[in-house]
C-alpha cells in the first residue's frame, strides 16, 4: 500500500518507528496530489509550502520525541474554516480573494498538534449544497467513478480522502454535508454533538444547525481527530462547558447486549433496494456482535425536510448580509450609492443556489409569513427532538442508512432543487435534533459506496464511535480504495 | 401556484440584493415549489409547543469582561475593497 493511502493511526505508527519521515510522508501525498488532483479537483487551494515547512517541523519533533497521534499527518481543511494568512474562499466568488486574520479554533487547535495542511477542500458555495457542484470554481469529482458527483458540501474533503490526497479533513455539516458525501465516497464521516465543537471562525450558514467534524479512513482516525478538535471554547458561547474524554479509550470493540434502534421510515419507499440490502447485512453485522436490534419508529421524519428547509434559509438570510461590498471580499466598482453597491455586489458575488436559499429565508421571515413558516418550523424542531429523546431512552443508537441511493451522475439534479434537497432526507433529522451521528461504509453497489449511520443522543460520541468501530472489527468496506 | 414577479422583487429589494429578469423567473417557479413542500408541516397541531431555536439549550452565556488586545487595525482593514486612511470608504449613503 502507498503511504498516501494509510490511516492516520498507520501513518503514526510509521513515523514514531521511523520507517518513513513526515517530509517522505508529505512528498508522498504532493505525489498524489500531483497524479489525481487534475481529475478529481478535490482542493480550493494547495498549500505544498505551508506544508513542506510544517512537515520538516514535525520531523525536527519526531526526532525529538515531543509528538502528539497528528504529528506529520497530511490534512485537508473545507475552505469554509479560517486560516490564517491563507486564503478563505467558501468556494465562492464573494470571498475568491479573501485572507483570514486568524484561524478558526478548530485550525488553532489542530496546529498545536503538529499536522501538515495540503491545503483547503472544495465545496458547495458556503455550504449550501449536497453535490460541490455549487462551488462558483468548479465540481469535484467522485473518485470511484469521475462522472459522478462526490457528494456535498464537504464533497472536496470526503474526496481527497478517499483519493488519498490527504490523510484526514475538517468538514462542516449542516444537514449532512459530512455523512453524505463521506457516504457516497466511501469514509467515514462525523458529524458530532452541536456544541462539542467550537465554530469560531466557521464562516456561518446555518448558526444553529452547523458543526465541524472528521472525514477519515476509519473510525479509529475519527476519534484521534475529535480528541484534538473537541473542546469548549470562550469564542463560541454556544459551545459546550467541560472537559471532553479521550475518545479513543471508548473504542473496545465491545457492543454485547447494547440496544440498536431500526427506525422504519428510513428505509423503504425512496430508498435504493441496494442501499437498503446493505444496511440491512450491516445491521446484521452489529447482531453477530452481540448487540440488541428492535424496529422502532420516528414518525415525524418525513417533516425534518421541510423544517431543515425554512430554519437553514432563514439563518442564511441572516448571516450571508454581512456581505455588503464594504468591509471584506468582493465589491463592484461600478456603483455610484451605498445601496447600489450592496445590491450589485450580491448579485454578481453570490451564485444560483446561495441567492434561491436567501430569498427563501426572506420570505420565511418576511411580516405575514414569520409565523406560518418560521415559527411553525421551529415548533416543528421540537416535537422531532421529543421524538428522539423518546427513542433515545429505549435504545443506545440507531442505524439507518446515510444516503437514499449512491452517487448521482454529476449535472443530473442540478435543474431541480428540490430533488437535490431530497438527497439529504435521512442526514438532516440529526442537524434538527442536534445530536451525534456517524456515517460508515458499510458496501457497494456497481462499483459505488453506500454508508450506514450511527445516531446517538446528544454526547454519546464514545458510545456511538465503538459501535461503529466493532463493525469495522469484521467488515473490510473501509478499507477499499478507488483505483485512479 | 407561482410566486408573482412582484413578490419576488419585493423579497430582492428587502434584502437589497439585485437580481436579473431571468433570475426572478426562475425564482418564481423555484421558490413556489419549494414552499410547496413546506405546506405538509401544517398536518401538525403545535398549538401548544414551545419553538426551538437551538438544538443544545443554553442559557445566556455570561463570562468576566477582560482586556485584551484587538487585531491590529492594518491587517483588519486589510481584506477592505476601498479604503481612505484608517476608514472603510463608502458611496453616497444620504443623498441631497
Amino acid at each position: 500500500m502507498e503511504h498516501y493511502d494509510i490511516t492516520v493511526h498507520g501513518a503514526r505508527e510509521l513515523l514514531e518507528s521511523k520507517q518513513i519521515s513526515a517530509a517522505e510522508l508529505t512528498e508522498s501525498v504532493i505525489g498524489r496530489i500531483d497524479s489525481v488532483e487534475p481529475q478529481v479537483q478535490a482542493y480550493m487551494t494547495l498549500t505544498e509550502d505551508v506544508a513542506r515547512e510544517a512537515a520538516a517541523a514535525a520531523d525536527k519533533s519526531l526526532s525529538s520525541g515531543d509528538t502528539t497521534p497528528l504529528t506529520g499527518i497530511p490534512m485537508q481543511i473545507k475552505d469554509v474554516m479560517s486560516t490564517k494568512g491563507i486564503r478563505t474562499t467558501c468556494s465562492s466568488l464573494m470571498l475568491e480573494n479573501f485572507v483570514p486574520l486568524y484561524d478558526a479554533t478548530v485550525v488553532e487547535r489542530l496546529y498545536a498538534r503538529g499536522p501538515v495542511l495540503m491545503g483547503k477542500g472544495n465545496m458547495d458555495e458556503f455550504a449550501m449544497g449536497s453535490s460541490t457542484e455549487n462551488s462558483a470554481f468548479h465540481p469535484t469529482h467522485n473518485p470511484w467513478s469521475l462522472d459522478r458527483v462526490p457528494g456535498g458540501s464537504s464533497g472536496g474533503s470526503a474526496a481527497a480522502v478517499a483519493a488519498g490526497e490527504c490523510l484526514f479533513a475538517l468538514g462542516s455539516d449542516t444537514g449532512g454535508s459530512i455523512r453524505q458525501p463521506a457516504a457516497l465516497c466511501g469514509v467515514t464521516g462525523l458529524k458530532p454533538t452541536y456544541g462539542l465543537v467550537s465554530r469560531f471562525g466557521l464562516v456561518a450558514f446555518a448558526s444553529s444547525l452547523d458543526q465541524i467534524g472528521p472525514l477519515t479512513k476509519d473510525v479509529e482516525d475519527s476519534a484521534l481527530v475529535l480528541n484534538a478538535i473537541a473542546g469548549h471554547d470562550p469564542h463560541d458561547s454556544t459551545s459546550i462547558p467541560g472537559e471532553r474524554p479521550d475518545y479513543t479509550k471508548a473504542l473496545t470493540g465491545d457492543i454485547k447486549g447494547m440496544r440498536l434502534g431500526i427506525p422504519k421510515e428510513y428505509f423503504g419507499d425512496g430508498i435504493d433496494p441496494a442501499v437498503d440490502a446493505a444496511v440491512r447485512q450491516g445491521i446484521k453485522t452489529l447482531e453477530d456482535a452481540g448487540a440488541v436490534v428492535e424496529e422502532c419508529s420516528l414518525p415525524l421524519t418525513s417533516y425534518a425536510l421541510a423544517v431543515y428547509y425554512i430554519i437553514a434559509p432563514s439563518e442564511c438570510s441572516t448571516n450571508l448580509s454581512r456581505f455588503d461590498g464594504v468591509k471584506y471580499g468582493f465589491s463592484v466598482d461600478d456603483a455610484t450609492t451605498a445601496w447600489e453597491t450592496q445590491e450589485k455586489t450580491r448579485a454578481r458575488g453570490f451564485g444560483p443556489e446561495v441567492k434561491r436559499r436567501i430569498m427563501l429565508g426572506t420570505y420565511a421571515l418576511s411580516s405575514g409569513y414569520y409565523d406560518a413558516y418560521y415559527m411553525k418550523a421551529l415548533k416543528v424542531r421540537t416535537l422531532i427532538r421529543q421524538e428522539f429523546e423518546e427513542v433515545f431512552k429505549r435504545f443506545d443508537a440507531l442505524i439507518t442508512p446515510t444516503t437514499p441511493t449512491t452517487a448521482f451522475r454529476i449535472g443530473e439534479k442540478t435543474g431541480d432543487p428540490v430533488a437535490m434537497y431530497k438527497s439529504d432526507t435521512l442526514t438532516i433529522p440529526v442537524n434538527i435534533a442536534g445530536i451525534p451521528c456517524i456515517s460508515i461504509p458499510c458496501g457497494f453497489s456497481e462499483g459505488l459506496p453506500i454508508g450506514m449511520q450511527v445516531m446517538g443522543k446528544a454526547l454519546s460520541e464514545e458510545s456511538i464511535l465503538n459501535i461503529a468501530y466493532t463493525y469495522q472489527q469484521s467488515t473490510d468496506w473501509h478499507t477499499k480504495r478507488p483505483t485512479l | 401556484m407561482p410566486l408573482t414577479r412582484e413578490e419576488v422583487t419585493k423579497l430582492a429589494d428587502i434584502y437589497h440584493i439585485r437580481l436579473s429578469d431571468e433570475e426572478i423567473a426562475l425564482l418564481q417557479d423555484q421558490m413556489a415549489n419549494t414552499l410547496e413542500q413546506f405546506e405538509s408541516l401544517t398536518q401538525l397541531d403545535t398549538e401548544n409547543v414551545k419553538p426551538t431555536s437551538h438544538a443544545v439549550p443554553l442559557a445566556t452565556v455570561l463570562r468576566e469582561d477582560v482586556a485584551a488586545p484587538s487585531y491590529p487595525h492594518d491587517e483588519v482593514m486589510s481584506n477592505a475593497p476601498d479604503k481612505q486612511g484608517e476608514f472603510f470608504q463608502v458611496h453616497t449613503v444620504l443623498e441631497d
